[in-house]
């Protein structure tokens, strides 16, 4: 790296925006995964699309790879630079530039929290309807990255169904607009491949999302039971009467007991094996109380012990915010987290959640659940001691045995996290070499020296290309050994 | 040895199927693989290769030295109705699979325009979506994942068969809508929904300005039709333009949607129909579009509908045309020649709105290209792409017209 660069950068945003000292640049070095860990060679602060689009460009002179993050709260390690690599920090670029209400559009720059928009957008009756948990702080732009889900994906969508058009600025400084404010591609749908490329193709500089329409009726219910099974049964049942709860998220005990002990107490039943948390919303008030009752006698047919509506707003909030803030209460489990993310066929629940109780039992940890239940959307939490390297190795192992017993069912290994770093040795478990090789090809076509956000994503060991090259690898389709 | 010898060996007989009026020789390989087997052995001899899946929706006409249909590619390996997923073949027809999926309690949620037997692929290929696109999105929102053909032959999967999935860069949305030009798509993997329990469609006839009015109307009023379509009088055969409402969904849900529509339409009585009046009115509907030489579709905000109708009724006349006034969406089917196209095309691009060319003879396809227009920087990008997914260019594609 240049000795010139520092001073360069410095000159383009100023050198309050430029950490180059050690201590400083470590505190980038996590996002929300504790077990990945990268100091990166200098970190940027751009303030204006005119100051980023100048330190791209600079960069792209000198060659050097660099790395987009938002507000951190990843979780695969996608956001990690290293010695190599400079960080650029989106966080200042917060404005949201257009809110047009009568055509259910905002346009804003990748650094607006999310929650920011949801609250911008509501005074026009409307919502900005993917809901991560962390969007109290994360950003819009690594929204985009990470195709980032939440609870009300489940009615709404994900990330992906509320993007309508983007500016990219590519990592050769230049910049591309793509989609419409319509909706409708100018040619290829490359808005919807460039969701979820994990900063792979290049960064958000402009983000014009789709607003829904705020529902005018919400109910939402909180069901008890005595085992994760005839939860997950429950699911299944409410699915297929074809009624689309806004979400259906689900705890077990281990995550109730978190939530009841923290200050994010939501009375929940501390000896319910799981809880069940579901929302029905809609614009029209009747359908949703009939709906609500539908879903009630569904509930208790398939063996809720009780179920519980929210009387008021305030219990509404509450009931959610034991949710949302189940992974800060598990904080009281142990020192680290790790927070998984796996998808199975909704019908295959059941199943997996006994092997997952099985696989934590076989390696002594503490496993807690809580997750997108409708979508199939799993998130097994171990609560573990990162300094403790035996354990470490431990978590590993049963997080790998974790994700391949969700492929076996079918399913895959994320599905609202991305692959980042965390979940690279797990891609040629679902994809084979050629589909690897595609997807780098398709990486090299937005980027075709490899240096936005390198070493995420697809393992380039595991492509068609580099085992043509180097025939001592695995062979074609076959997986590469999980650690 | 002709090509059509050399299919022979590499296909077996049963793989050549008759010859068009072009006479191109058209090949239906059986399986996944073999078309993975032909696209191979074109790109190594250079032959040029037209993709086709029923026959009836985009005129098979493009000059090639092969055509390569889907239509034997018409299994359902899985219908999932507990976990409403399905995975297709992409040869099948519609109708087939609609009934499939009926026969289980599955619906999905797509009315694509064409005919019935309109093929899984092809609709998925050129992302064609119907009035249902108002309460269930484009084509992409349906799909889980899909495995497709390069142009070289190399398979290629993407995404999955669970409803969330973020493993790796979503090819799948590259070939919704890519018209081929990145690869022979063989399987799908689709999202479904319950078959609704209550499905009634209404209809309100009337000047085109009052029709839309109520239809801001019933959008403002908190109604939530699954379609809410306006359509030229040519295109529904009727006096006037008329506003279609369809509610679909729990009977809780169309019940409430039919207490409000009589109060959000202003005055106007809707008419319901019967069941099979609505379905031969929603047939005929979709059929219409692939009866005219030319097709397309552009998207606008919803607040430009009008303007963009206009626009559309001062360029090219009036003929037959269907609107999702919500949803922004315009589908156009009539005559027209390149420079009028073109022309409407750099005109909406002034406006921010693309024109996607869904079908027309090739002449005229080849020329304007179902693609153009492109903002900054998207042409080199999409070049590139198509020299990733079809090095040798073998796949016959009118992308951006000549």
């Amino acid at each position: 790296m240049s000795p010139h660069l520092a001073s360069d950068l410095a000159a383009i945003v100023g050198s309050h925006h430029l950490r180059e000292a050690r201590a400083e640049r470590v505190t980038y070095a996590m996002d929300g995964l504790p077990t990945h860990r990268r100091v990166p060679a200098l970190v940027v602060l751009p303030g204006t699309r005119e100051e980023l689009i100048a330190v791209v460009r600079l960069l792209a002179a000198h060659g050097v790879p660099f790395v987009p993050r938002g507000a951190g709260t990843g979780l695969s390690g996608g956001a990690l630079a290293d010695e190599a690599a400079v960080l650029l920090v989106l966080t200042r670029l917060n404005r949201i530039l257009r809110i047009d209400g009568d055509n259910r559009l905002a346009v804003v720059e990748p650094g607006v929290v999310n929650a920011k928009l949801g609250a911008a957008a509501r005074p026009a009756g409307l919502q900005y309807a993917p809901d991560p948990s962390s969007q109290s702080a994360c950003t819009i732009g690594g929204n985009v990255a990470e195709n980032a889900g939440g609870p009300h994906c489940l009615k709404y969508g994900v990330t992906a169904n509320h993007i309508l058009a983007l500016e990219v600025l590519l990592a050769d400084g230049s910049l591309v607009e793509i989609g419409s404010p319509g909706g409708e591609s100018w040619g290829p749908d490359l808005v919807g491949v460039f969701v979820g490329s994990e900063g792979n193709f290049g960064i958000a500089t402009r983000i014009t999302v789709r607003l829904t329409p705020l529902p005018r009726a919400v109910r939402t219910l909180l069901a008890d039971f005595n085992g994760l099974r005839i939860a997950g049964e429950a699911v299944s049942a409410i699915i297929a009467a074809g009624i689309v709860p806004a979400a259906l998220e689900m705890m077990d005990q281990s995550c109730i007991c978190a939530v009841e002990d923290s200050v994010y107490a939501a009375g929940y039943p501390r000896d319910a094996a799981a809880v069940l948390l579901v929302e029905i919303d809609g614009r029209n008030g009747d359908a949703v109380v009939a709906e609500t009752e539908v879903v009630t006698e569904l509930l208790r047919k398939s063996g809720a012990r009780s179920v519980r509506s929210a009387a008021s707003e305030v219990e509404r909030e509450r009931l959610w915010q034991g949710r949302k803030k189940a992974f800060g209460a598990m904080g009281r489990l142990s020192r680290d987290l790790v927070v998984q993310d796996a998808v199975v066929p909704r019908s295959a629940l059941p199943q997996v959640l006994e092997t997952i109780s099985t696989i934590a039992k076989h390696y002594g940890l503490v496993v807690s659940n809580v997750f997108h239940a409708g979508d199939g959307n799993l998130h097994p939490n171990i609560s573990f001691d990162a300094t403790d390297p035996v354990l470490k190795k431990k978590v590993e192992a049963a997080s790998a045995e974790i994700m391949q017993a969700c492929i076996a069912a079918g399913g895959t290994i994320t599905g609202e996290h991305g692959v980042g770093i965390d979940k690279l040795r797990y891609m040629p478990l679902i994809f084979d070499a050629e589909s690897l090789g595609a997807m780098h090809a398709v990486r090299r076509v937005f980027d075709p020296e490899e240096r936005v956000n390198p070493g995420k994503v697809v393992p380039v060991h595991a492509c068609r290309e580099w085992i043509s090259a180097n025939p001592g690898a695995a062979p074609r389709g076959q997986p590469r050994a999980v650690a | 040895m002709t090509i059509l010898e050399k299919v022979s060996a590499l296909l077996g007989e049963g793989a050549i199927l008759e010859a068009g009026t072009d006479r191109v020789p058209r090949i239906a390989p059986g399986s996944p693989d073999a078309v993975a087997l032909l696209l191979g052995t074109a790109h190594q001899e250079g032959w040029r290769v037209r993709i086709e899946g029923a026959g009836t929706w985009l005129q098979s006409d493009a000059p090639a030295d092969l055509a390569l249909t889907t239509r034997r590619l018409d299994r359902v390996p899985a219908i999932e109705p507990s976990d409403l997923t399905a995975t297709a073949e992409a040869g099948i027809g519609l109708d087939q699979l609609r009934q499939q999926l009926a026969d289980r309690g599955a619906w999905l949620a797509i009315d694509p325009p064409g005919l019935a037997g309109r093929t899984l692929g092809s609709v998925v290929a050129t992302a064609t979506a119907g009035p249902l696109r108002h309460a269930f999105g484009p084509i992409k929102d349906h799909l889980l994942g899909v495995t497709f053909v390069t142009g070289d032959g190399r398979m290629v999967q993407s995404g999955g068969r669970v409803m969330k999935n973020v493993a790796g860069y979503d090819l799948t949305r590259l070939q919704a809508g890519g018209f081929g030009a990145f690869g022979v798509i063989v399987l799908v993997h689709l999202r479904l929904r319950t078959l609704p329990r209550a499905d009634i469609t209404y209809v309100l006839e009337g000047a085109r300005e009052d029709l839309t009015q109520i239809g801001e109307d019933i959008a403002a009023a908190g109604l939530t039709p699954a379609a809410l379509e306006l359509v030229s009088p040519a295109l529904a055969r009727r006096e006037r333009w008329v506003l279609a409402v369809r509610l679909a969904g729990s009977p809780a849900l169309v019940a409430a949607d039919e207490a409000g529509l009589g109060a959000a339409s202003g005055g106007g009585r809707f008419t319901p129909l019967r069941a099979e009046e609505a379905h031969a009115f929603w047939m005929r509907l979709a059929e219409g579009f692939s009866v005219r030489p030319v097709t397309f579709r552009i998207g606008g905000v919803p607040t430009a509908s009008d303007e963009l109708l206009d626009l559309l009724q001062h360029q090219l006349g009036d003929e037959w045309i269907s609107a999702s006034p919500a949803a922004g969406a315009i589908r156009w089917t009539g005559d027209t020649n390149i420079d009028r196209l073109q022309r409407l095309r750099r005109t909406l691009a002034g406006l921010e709105v693309p024109l996607t060319l869904e079908r027309a003879p090739w002449p005229l396809r080849g020329a304007v290209g179902h693609f153009g227009a492109y903002r900054e920087g998207v042409g080199p990008l999409v070049a590139s792409l198509r020299r990733t997914f079809d090095p040798g260019g073998a796949l016959v594609v009118a992308t951006e017209g000549s």
